[in-house]
């Protein structure tokens, strides 16, 4: 079998009704898995983006690309190989723990740049923000608390530099419109 | 000017070329036939939903136009989504219309209501729900564009009933198409390159050559590579049958194309895919032998089987690029060997070849699913594309009746539906369509009695079970006359080109029910 990856896809879509329906039902139906998903607002009110994080085979991740640029919503598919990308995933969770205990988690949100932002008699609530790894870690450090919900997103990613998905697809629109006249 | 949402509708239709379109009524949809009858544009009634997609696929396939049907909510647009798969498996350019219930009870699992939208969202190029009647025309012109550009495929509309009798500002436009794709001039000179190289190169044509309309630039680079050519179902008269370099339909019955597979030293397909159905695919992987893609749509590049080199970009585009760059290969330059005829001869496929001899070139030939499918593939001297119409890629039993119809309603063609049993059984309503609009139609059934695929399948399958019994004995002549049509039977000893002569001389649409022995082909 090919060695797979995880690669983070940053999707510029057409904010409309049914496009998230459409993206994630052509992953289904073609047998791609999600590792993680998050839709949001950009800033630009005509778009949305999708960012979406798979482990797949180079060849497979080649096709899923190749599928999400010809949907009619898609405006624009980016694959980000991880090193010229910021990522951050937030986590929210909830630990029982009071008096005694409570000096250990604030030693270990100090290493992780984690905050406290619910207390409690006998619980509290931590907010961490970072990659897939360093959230990853912070549960396995605190789960030798009990640990009684969390919430965690998907990532949020964006090519580091002075880029816009937004404006390169609308500069590649303009371009085509005008090659068409001509 | 101010009209109602049915009326842009049906303006809309009009400014886009459209001429004929099929459907059936229901409430939620009943204000566009109120529209429909002040129109140029005239509406076909089917006995059936399914059989109306499947019309508006045959005058889209016959065409290259975007075919159009009418259904309303629920059940009506639930019937179309067999139809839609279909055009979206074969990329056939669709405009799949729908009433849904009014806005205000969208939702609420009202009478007659289905999510038609996401229903259909796996099986279409695209879908729209229009919730104002000032969104109609704009989402009409769009669901045509679409269609029938870059890969064709079907496309919802779905309309809420009051939205129909809402009044907006209509102005008639031209009707807009996005150009086709242009290949990169690297990837041309690089597959250019290949050919030159290649001693013995085998053509392998799909439908993405005859959407293009690149018959005559396949039959140009064939001539200079002097190569075989074989044809999937979808690319089916883009490429001479008389020729001595035609390959025929790769398929089961026919083992022509699968040997020259195995011989060639570069396989080069053109808008074909790489189906799932045939194993001989597996020889490219198994004796390495590398694949030029040439396909409008980057998607199905290394989907199924990895590429040496690809072109993205119209098959006419892309050809009329190539060629000047190709060499002129001599005919020594050939290592081909001979390969024998290998098409398999029996009771069907004779009764076929002497359809298609008599019934000429100017008869659009339709085909159901099942065995009769292959053999009229294979049987079949089809000369120009658009008239060679078969559910490919779903192979839908059921097709044939409809997509006949709409072939005649888009080309004024006769039509020859070669059709089996089992496949005539699921639609033979339609038959009425025909009848009442005096279709020059001849239906072929190949009627073994019994499901002849699914037996071949049975006898090939471990189990050896046989879950086909066989039918009632259906006297499908017996049948054809109580719909108004006119029918004949040919028993399984009767000379068959008489038969056919004989059963030819009359009105039509005309059924011929031909008994052939249960194991015919098996």
């Amino acid at each position: 079998m090919e060695n797979v990856k995880r690669q983070i896809i940053s999707i510029l879509v057409n904010n409309q009704p049914g496009v998230l329906s459409r993206i994630a039902g052509l992953f289904s139906r073609r047998g791609y898995n999600i590792d993680a998903l998050t839709v949001c607002a950009t800033e630009d009110d005509r778009y949305s983006r999708m960012t979406i994080t798979v482990t797949a085979s180079p060849a497979t991740i080649k096709q899923i690309v190749a599928q999400l640029e010809k949907q009619e919503d898609v405006v624009k598919v980016v694959g980000f190989d991880g090193k010229e990308v910021a990522f951050r995933e937030l986590l929210l969770i909830k630990i029982a723990v009071g008096g005694a205990e409570r000096s250990q988690i604030v030693d270990l949100c100090a290493l992780f740049k984690a905050k406290a932002i619910d207390i409690n008699a006998d619980s509290i609530m931590l907010e961490l923000t970072g990659s897939t790894d360093k959230v990853d870690n912070f549960i396995k450090n605190l789960s030798v608390y009990p640990i009684l919900e969390m919430a965690r997103t998907g990532g949020a990613a964006l090519e580091r530099g002075g880029g816009s998905m937004a404006r390169e697809a609308d500069a590649a629109d303009e371009a085509a419109d005008t090659t068409e006249k001509k | 000017m101010l009209l109602s949402g049915a009326q842009i509708l049906v303006n809309c239709l009009a400014e886009q070329g459209v001429f004929n379109i099929f459907g059936y009524p229901g409430a939620s949809i009943l204000s566009v036939y109120d529209a429909l009858t002040a129109s140029s544009v005239k509406h076909v009634l089917a006995a059936h939903e399914q059989g109306a997609c499947f019309a508006a696929e045959g005058y889209a396939r016959r065409s290259g136009k975007a075919g159009v049907v009418l259904a309303t909510s629920g059940p009506g647009a639930t019937n179309l989504v067999t139809g839609i798969a279909d055009a979206y498996m074969d990329s056939v350019p669709l405009v799949a219309i729908t009433g849904n219930v009014s806005l205000d009870k969208l939702g609420h699992d009202s009478f007659q209501e289905v999510d038609i939208f996401d229903v259909t969202m796996p099986v279409s190029k695209y879908g729209m729900i229009v919730k104002r009647a000032g969104e109609i025309a704009p989402a009409v012109r769009r669901a045509f564009a679409l269609a029938e550009s870059g890969r064709r495929g079907p496309v919802l509309v779905d309309i809420p009933s009051n939205v129909f009798d809402e009044y907006a500002e209509y102005t008639r436009e031209t009707p807009v198409r996005p150009s086709p794709r242009s290949p990169l001039d690297d990837e041309i000179a690089r597959a250019a390159e290949m050919l030159n190289a290649a001693k013995k190169p085998v053509l392998y044509i799909g439908g993405g050559a005859r959407a293009a309309g690149a018959a005559d630039k396949v039959a140009e680079l064939a001539a200079r590579l002097r190569c075989p050519v074989a044809v999937t179902y979808m690319g089916l008269g883009c490429f001479d049958p008389d020729s001595d370099k035609f390959l025929g339909v790769l398929s089961a019955v026919n083992g022509l194309p699968a040997a020259a597979i195995r011989e060639c030293d570069l396989f080069v397909t053109v808008g074909a895919r790489f189906n799932s159905r045939y194993g001989a695919f597996g020889a490219l992987k198994k004796r390495r032998i590398p694949v030029l893609q040439f396909d409008s749509d980057r998607a199905e590049i290394d989907k199924n089987v990895l590429a040496a080199h690809a072109v993205v970009g119209d098959a006419a585009l892309s050809l009329a690029k190539l060629l000047p760059l190709v060499d002129e290969k001599e005919e020594a330059d050939w290592e081909y060997p001979a390969l024998p005829d290998m098409r398999e001869v029996n009771r069907g496929t004779e009764i076929i070849s002497a359809l298609s001899r008599k019934t000429g070139r100017r008869t659009t030939v339709v085909t159901d699913v099942g065995l009769h499918q292959e053999w009229a593939a294979h049987n079949c001297k089809i000369y120009t594309p658009e008239r060679f119409l078969t559910s490919g890629g779903l192979g839908a039993m059921g097709f044939g009746l409809g997509a006949a119809i709409g072939a005649h309603f888009a080309s004024g063609d006769p039509c020859l539906l070669i059709t089996g049993d089992g496949s005539f059984n699921m639609n033979f309503n339609e038959l009425t369509t025909a009848v009442k609009h005096h279709i020059p139609l001849v239906v072929a059934v190949l009627n073994n009695n019994s499901l002849g695929m699914i037996r071949k399948l049975q006898a090939a399958s471990r189990s050896k079970s046989n879950v086909n019994a066989p039918y009632l004995n259906v006297d499908y002549a017996a049948l054809a006359r109580s719909l108004g049509a006119r029918g004949v039977t040919v028993s399984e000893t009767d000379d068959i080109e008489s038969a056919i002569d004989d059963a030819l001389d009359g009105p039509l649409p005309v059924v011929i029910d031909f008994r052939i022995p249960i194991n015919t082909g098996i």
